[in-house]
């Protein structure tokens, strides 16, 4: 499961290239910064704002790639990619998918 | 040489990505400043000095796309080396960075390896560039190397409405003749500097230097309201100046300098006139012509300043100058009138 979630691969080299403590200071900042995100989409969502709905899936998208979150990553960027007016991809998943990231993340930083 | 320290600007709207990038560039031994969108980006270009730009595409109020078509119109920006991190989706906007300007993209997440060869590459080359720009204007005016560096090096003319100025030292062999060598080049440089000085707050630029005299330009290449009034009051700030120097000189008894102007106004050709290799901008015309006669005429009319009638026509106090008629100068065949202040 927690496999799917996060490419634990991606924060180890993370950590190579910049230092175990930046890493961590960075996910922090990370996980700190992921729930005003996730609430400035469903902001976008709620408001009809296609542009900001746009904007924000894509700094989640940015974001996730860099600590190997790959199912966020994914879902994301379906949304960067999917108008709003389209089909809108259910903001719950995106916080379930969060949720989950989160805890697997939490597990890298202090493993 | 890669290796010297530049000023990187960062923007980006989103806090992860600039603290990544800031920490890779610093890495890098770089000093770093950041900005949170292309506004604020914009600011810190006019106040402060950069040798290279970290451009986000998606921002709030002023996108990476709208920084690039902002600076490319600016003169002062427009050489800034931009190097384009984002994770924009689509290769046609990573095509739409490169054609705004930017001189190379980077996708996020951003590699290091790749980050330290773009910058380095980047940093080297608006070093040479800056390198360039400073011998440029070491030989050349500011004018005419900020038209290079704007239009590029085109050997060529133009007809344009401008007025030439020539001024010499009068007996300068006489006067060198009783000093040092060195002495003698202390002469000139400060009469140089002190001409160089009177007739760039005139707005005019010096084309050409030729032993003990100068040729300067008004009105080319750079535009004037009125290239009469700017060169006439060029030779009298020149002519109070040396009234100063004369003053020092006397005092280490020294023999005083003294000099002639010669102005006219008219049509002339300006230019680069040379070879690909080596080239200088100048102007060619009659109007050249007669103020070099009318500069050596100077001396005959018993005068420190002449200027003919199109000169006196733009002059705000044309009513305080004296006309000398009949005038017979070398190389033209009619007598003109020339001018003097009263």
């Amino acid at each position: 499961m927690t496999q799917d979630i996060v490419n634990t691969d991606t924060y180890a080299e993370l950590c190579e290239a910049m230092g175990a403590d930046f890493a961590a200071e960075l996910l922090d900042t990370f996980m700190d910064e992921a729930p005003t995100m996730i609430a400035t989409l469903k902001t976008a969502v709620a408001e009809q704002d296609a542009e900001g709905y746009r904007r924000a899936a894509h700094s989640i998208k940015s974001n996730a790639e860099i600590f190997g979150a790959t199912a966020l990553a994914d879902l994301s960027r379906r949304m960067e990619l999917t108008s709003l007016s389209d089909a809108p991809l259910p903001v719950e998943e995106l916080e379930t998918t969060w949720s989950d990231t989160q805890t697997a993340l939490r597990a890298l930083r202090d493993e | 040489m890669n290796d010297a320290p530049g000023h990187v600007l960062i923007v980006d709207d989103n806090k992860v990505n600039r603290l990544l990038l800031t920490r890779n560039v610093e890495m890098l031994g770089h000093r770093v400043s950041v900005a949170e969108n292309g506004r604020i980006a914009m600011e810190m270009l006019t106040s402060d000095r950069f040798d290279i730009m970290l451009l986000d595409i998606e921002m709030p109020e002023m996108d990476g796309f709208e920084v690039l078509e902002a600076i490319k119109g600016m003169p002062a920006l427009r050489h800034l080396p931009v190097i384009v991190t984002s994770s924009v989706e689509g290769l046609d906007n990573v095509v739409r960075c490169i054609e705004l300007g930017a001189e190379d993209y980077i996708p996020k997440p951003v590699n290091k390896v790749l980050l330290k060869a773009r910058v380095s590459a980047s940093l080297e080359r608006k070093r040479l560039q800056d390198e360039q720009k400073e011998l440029l204007n070491r030989f050349a005016t500011q004018e005419v190397a900020d038209q290079l560096t704007e239009s590029g090096f085109a050997i060529g003319g133009e007809r344009r409405v401008a007025t030439v100025l020539f001024c010499d030292i009068r007996d300068f062999t006489a006067i060198s003749e009783t000093m040092t060598p060195e002495a003698t080049i202390d002469l000139i440089n400060t009469f140089y500097t002190l001409m160089f000085d009177a007739v760039s707050s005139q707005g005019g630029i010096v084309s050409l230097m030729v032993g003990d005299g100068l040729m300067a330009l008004f009105g080319a290449p750079n535009t004037l309201e009125n290239s009469a009034q700017c060169a006439v009051s060029a030779a009298k700030d020149m002519l109070a100046m040396t009234t100063g120097l004369n003053e020092e000189r006397a005092a280490d008894k020294d023999p005083p300098l003294r000099i002639g102007f010669g102005i006219a106004t008219g049509e002339v050709v300006a230019g680069y006139t040379g070879t690909q290799h080596r080239a200088t901008y100048t102007c060619i015309g009659k109007t050249v012509n007669l103020a070099a006669r009318l500069e050596a005429y100077t001396k005959v009319a018993g005068c420190e300043v002449l200027f003919d009638q199109t000169t006196r026509a733009g002059l705000l106090d044309a009513s305080k100058t004296r006309e000398i008629t009949d005038v017979r100068l070398k190389g033209f065949a009619d007598t003109v009138s020339a001018f003097t202040f009263n």
